[in-house]
C-alpha cells in the first residue's frame, strides 16, 4: 500500500513538475490561451458566410435570368452585352460558393452540374439540331452550366454580331430553349441547395461540432482544401497549363471563349478562399473565429512568425503574380513555355503544402477514420 | 546463473495462465478480424486500391482480390481454434502465417500493435498452450499436464516488458519531453470527450500526458513484476490504455494490452477465470488438474526449439537499436523506425509533388497522386522515404507502359514533424529512378534542420 502512495506522489509530482515548464516555453501566451469553440466558428461560417454568399448568388442568378428573359424578347447587341455582364457577375459570385461541396451541394453534386469545363460545344450544337437531350444526366455535364453559358454568350460567333445573328436565325428557337433549360436547371439546384441549409442543414452542421473524421469543421476543413488544390489550383491553372498532362491545354481554361475572364475568375475564387480563411463576413470587411484564429488559439509559432500570417502571406504572394499575367488563354497559346505562368502557379502550389501539411497537421485533422498509432 | 535456469527457465509451474491467455489472445483476435471486417476496411484497404506499397524484401505479398476476404476468414476461423485449443500448433501456425500475410499486403496500414501480433504469435507457436483447459488436452488426456516449465509463461512477460519498455526509451526526447509534442497538437482536439474535455487543451495537462506516459512506459513492466505493486501496476494498466482509447483513434490495442497483462498474475486468478468459463460452457476443468508437467523432450527438436526461441528473443532486444547505425535524425528520415514500439511519437505529414521527365523530349508533367493512391495511401506516402523511392518506381513504370521514354522521376516534397513548419524532405535534384531501395542510408533525404535530443 506504501508503494501505491509512493507511486502516486511520484505521478503527481511529475504534473505539478511538468506545468512549471510552460515559463520555459517561448509562446509569451502560453498558459493563458482560452479553448477555441468549434461551434463559434461553425457558427460563423454558416451564419455569416456560408449562406450569405448563397443567398447574394441567388440574387445575381435571378438577375441573370432576367437578363435572359430581356434577350430572348429582344436579341439586340445591347441586350447581349447586358445578359453577358450578369452572367460574369453571377460566375464571380458563383466562387464564392463553389468551395462550399458539402451537405446538400454534396447530395446534388452542385459543382459538378455547375461548372465542369471545357464544354462540349459540338455536343451542345447537336443536341439544339436534334431537340431530344437530358441534361440532368452525368454524361451531359460538359454540356451546361456556367461553362455552356459562356459558349452561347461567347462562344458561338466570332464577334457579337456574330453572336447576335445566331439568336435571330431559324433555329432561334431551339437555341433559346436550350439556354432557358440551362439556366432553369442551374436556378432549382441552387434553390434546393439554399432552402435545404436554410431549413435543415445549418443546425446539423453546426451541431456537429465534434472532432473526427465525420465532423463538420474536419470535413468542410478537408472539402476546401481539396477545392483549393483540385479546382482552383489544378482546374484553374494547372490543367490548362498542362503540368499534368506535358502538354498545354489551352482550350480547358474556364470560360474560354472570353479572354481574360479566367484570370478574374481565377482571382475571385482565390480571394474567397483567403476570405473565408479569415472567417471574413460575406459583404463586410467583419471577421469571426476562422481557420485563421484557430490557428491563433492553438498558437502555431513556426520559425517564430504565426501560421496564420504564413499562409496569408503565400495568398497575397499568388495573388500579385497571378495578377500580373496576361490573360490565361494567351499565355498558355502564345508561348511555347508559359514561363511566368508556371512561376505564378508554384506561388499558388505553395499554399497547397501550408493548408494541406502545416495548418491540417497543427489543427490535427483526420482525413478518414481508419486505426492509427501514430505513425 | 542455476538458480536463474532453474527458477524462471526450468521450474514447473501452473499452465492455467497460459491456456487463459491462449483464450483470451484468441478470442480478442477473433473480435479484431471480425471489427475488421464489420467496418468494411478489407474492401476500402485492400480490395478497392489499386496499388500497394511493399516492405522491402516482400514485394511478392499482395493482396488477393476479392479473395483477401479468405484470408482474413482463414485469419478468424484459425483464433477460434486457438481460442478452444484444437489442434493448436497448426491452428497458431496458420494465425500467424494468415496475419501475418495481411500485414505485409500493404506497409501503410503499419501498426506496432499489429507488429505485435504477429511477434507474439509467432513465439506462441512454441509455447505448450494447450496442454491445459483445451480441446487438444481433452481428446487427448496423455497431452494434457497441470504444469509447464517457467519460461513458457516468462517469454510472453518478457515480450510484453520489451514492448513497454522500448516505448518508453523512444519517449525520452526532446520533443517528447521538453516541447509536450505531439500531445501538444493531438491532445487539442480531443476537446469534445466528455471530463478531460476542459482540460487537454492547457499546456499543464499535455505536459503531465507527456511525463507520466513515458514514466508509465518504462516502470510498468517492473511494476507488474513485483508482488506488491502488481494490483497497482494493474489499475494503471487499464487507466492508462483506457485513456489511450478514449483520446486516440488506436483500435482494439488498448484492450489486448490490458488483457495481456493478465498473465503477470498468479495462477489462482487464471483458475478462476477458467473456472468461470467452466460454469458457462459446462466443462469439467477438474479433469485438467491432473498434476502432470509438461516435458518438451529431449534430443535435437527441443533443443532446435529453444535456439529459435532465444535467437528471435536477442534480435527483439537488438532490433530496435539498428537505427544507430544511420546518420540523422531518426524521427525525419526514419531509417529504423518501424519494428522498435515507437508509438504516438509524432506528428507528422507531407506534401509530395512528383515530376516525370521523359529525359528522351525534356517534356515534363506532375503527377495527380489520387489518380493511382487513397488517401490514405498518399497521406503515409507523403512523409515516409521508402514509399517515395517505391511510388516514384511505380510511376517510372506505370509511364512507360504509357509510350514514355527514358523515365526521370523528381519529387518536391515538404515535410512537417512535430509542429515545426514543413520543410524539404527530400532532394528534389534526385532522380529516384536511379535510386534503389536497400538497408543504406539513403543520402538523398535532406538533413533535418533542427534537433531533437535523447534516444
Amino acid at each position: 500500500m506504501k508503494k501505491i502512495l509512493l507511486c502516486i506522489v511520484f505521478l503527481t509530482l511529475i504534473g505539478a513538475c511538468s506545468s512549471d515548464n510552460e515559463g520555459v516555453e517561448p509562446e509569451p501566451s502560453a498558459g493563458l490561451k482560452a479553448t477555441f469553440e468549434r461551434s463559434t466558428m461553425l457558427t460563423n461560417w454558416a451564419d455569416n458566410i456560408i449562406i450569405p454568399s448563397y443567398d447574394a448568388f441567388s440574387l445575381e442568378l435571378d438577375a441573370l435570368n432576367t437578363s435572359f428573359d430581356t434577350f430572348k424578347t429582344d436579341a439586340s447587341t445591347t441586350n447581349l452585352i447586358a445578359f453577358r455582364a450578369s452572367w460574369l457577375s453571377a460566375y464571380k459570385m458563383w466562387q464564392r460558393v463553389s468551395m462550399f461541396e458539402i451537405g446538400p451541394a454534396e447530395t446534388l453534386g452542385f459543382r459538378l452540374n455547375m461548372n465542369i469545363y471545357p464544354t462540349d460545344s459540338e455536343k451542345i450544337t447537336g443536341y439544339i439540331v436534334s431537340g431530344t437531350y437530358d441534361l440532368s444526366l452525368s454524361s451531359n455535364r460538359d454540356a451546361k452550366g456556367f461553362p455552356a453559358l459562356d459558349y452561347f454568350i461567347n462562344g458561338i460567333g466570332a464577334d457579337d454580331e456574330a453572336i447576335v445573328a445566331k439568336y435571330n436565325d431559324t433555329d432561334k428557337d431551339a437555341t433559346f430553349t436550350y439556354v432557358e433549360v440551362v439556366l432553369t436547371e442551374m436556378t432549382t439546384l441552387t434553390n434546393n441547395v439554399i432552402t435545404e441549409w436554410k431549413t435543415s442543414y445549418r443546425d446539423v452542421f453546426v451541431a456537429n461540432d465534434g472532432a473526427s473524421a465525420t465532423a463538420s469543421v474536419d470535413r468542410l476543413a478537408n472539402d476546401y482544401i481539396f477545392y483549393y488544390e483540385k479546382f482552383l489550383r489544378a482546374g484553374k491553372m494547372g490543367i490548362p497549363l498542362g503540368v499534368f498532362s506535358g502538354t498545354t491545354l489551352p482550350q480547358n481554361v474556364e470560360a474560354y471563349y472570353q479572354q481574360g475572364t479566367s484570370n478574374e475568375l481565377f482571382l475571385e475564387g482565390l480571394s474567397a478562399v483567403q476570405d473565408f480563411f479569415n472567417g471574413k463576413h460575406f459583404g463586410s470587411s467583419t471577421t469571426g473565429e476562422s481557420l485563421a484564429s484557430y490557428l491563433d488559439a492553438l498558437n502555431t509559432v513556426k520559425n517564430g512568425e504565426d501560421l496564420n500570417n504564413i499562409i496569408n502571406t503565400q495568398f497575397n504572394t499568388a495573388r500579385e503574380m497571378v495578377a500580373g499575367l496576361a490573360s490565361f488563354r494567351s499565355e498558355i497559346e502564345n508561348s511555347s513555355l508559359p514561363t511566368e505562368m508556371l512561376l505564378a502557379y508554384d506561388e499558388v502550389q505553395k499554399a497547397v503544402v501550408l493548408l494541406k501539411v502545416d495548418m491540417v497537421s497543427a489543427m490535427s485533422i483526420s482525413i478518414d477514420y481508419v486505426d492509427a498509432d501514430g505513425d | 546463473m542455476k538458480k536463474f535456469l532453474k527458477e524462471y527457465i526450468n521450474a514447473p509451474v501452473e499452465a492455467a495462465p497460459l491456456a487463459v491467455f491462449r483464450i483470451l489472445f484468441g478470442v480478442m483476435m477473433l473480435g479484431s478480424m471480425i471489427r475488421f471486417w464489420s467496418y468494411g476496411w478489407i474492401d476500402k484497404l485492400y480490395v478497392q486500391p489499386t496499388y500497394f506499397f511493399s516492405y522491402y524484401g516482400f514485394e511478392w505479398i499482395k493482396p488477393l482480390g476479392e479473395f483477401t476476404y479468405l484470408i482474413f476468414f482463414i485469419c478468424a476461423v484459425s483464433a477460434i481454434f486457438v481460442a478452444i485449443g484444437y489442434r493448436y500448433t497448426i491452428a497458431i501456425i496458420v494465425f500467424f502465417l494468415s496475419f501475418t500475410y495481411i500485414e505485409l499486403m500493404d506497409k501503410t496500414t503499419y501498426l506496432n500493435h499489429y507488429y505485435f501480433i504477429s511477434v507474439l504469435s509467432f513465439v506462441m507457436i512454441f509455447l505448450p498452450a494447450s496442454t491445459y483447459f483445451s480441446v487438444d488436452a481433452t481428446r487427448n488426456p496423455k497431452k494434457a499436464n497441470q504444469y509447464v516449465p517457467a519460461w513458457t509463461i516468462n517469454c510472453i512477460k518478457l515480450l510484453l516488458g520489451v514492448v513497454y519498455f522500448y516505448a518508453g526509451l523512444a519517449k525520452l526526447n526532446s520533443d517528447w519531453l521538453i516541447k509536450a509534442m505531439p500531445l501538444k497538437i493531438w491532445l487539442p482536439s480531443k476537446f469534445d470527450i466528455p471530463l478531460l474535455g476542459d482540460l487537454v487543451s492547457q499546456e499543464w495537462v499535455q505536459y503531465a500526458f507527456s511525463w507520466s506516459g513515458a514514466m508509465y512506459d518504462l516502470a510498468i513492466p517492473f511494476l507488474l513484476l513485483y508482488r506488491k505493486t502488481r494490483p497497482f501496476a494493474f489499475v494503471l494498466v487499464v487507466v492508462f490504455h483506457v485513456l489511450t482509447r478514449v483520446l486516440f483513434p488506436i483500435g482494439m490495442f488498448p484492450y489486448i494490452m490490458i488483457i495481456s497483462t493478465l498473465i503477470f498474475f498468479d495462477a489462482a486468478l487464471h483458475h478462476k477465470i477458467a473456472n468461470g468459463i467452466s460454469k458457462l460452457f459446462r466443462i469439467t476443468k477438474t479433469r485438467f488438474d491432473n498434476q502432470r508437467q509438461f516435458s518438451f523432450g529431449h534430443g535435437l527438436l527441443p533443443k532446435f526449439k529453444y535456439t529459435l526461441v532465444s535467437l528471435f528473443f536477442i534480435l527483439q532486444l537488438v532490433l530496435p537499436f539498428r537505427y544507430l547505425l544511420y546518420p540523422g535524425e531518426l524521427f525525419w528520415t526514419e531509417e529504423g523506425y518501424r519494428f522498435s514500439w515507437r508509438v504516438m511519437l509524432m506528428e507528422k505529414s507531407g506534401y509530395a509533388q512528383f515530376k516525370v521527365v521523359n529525359g528522351e523530349t525534356g517534356r515534363w508533367f506532375y503527377v495527380d497522386n489520387s489518380d493511382f493512391l487513397t488517401p490514405i495511401q498518399e497521406k503515409q506516402m507523403a512523409f515516409q522515404s521508402d514509399f517515395i523511392l517505391e511510388y516514384a518506381h511505380f510511376l517510372k513504370e506505370h509511364f512507360e507502359e504509357d509510350g514514355h521514354k527514358q523515365i526521370q522521376v523528381y519529387v518536391d516534397c515538404q515535410v512537417s514533424l512535430n509542429g515545426r513548419l514543413s520543410t524539404t524532405f527530400i532532394d528534389p535534384k534526385v532522380d529516384l529512378v536511379q535510386e534503389k531501395e536497400s538497408f543504406e542510408p539513403k543520402h538523398w533525404i535532406t538533413p533535418f534542420k533542427d534537433e531533437i535530443k535523447g534516444i
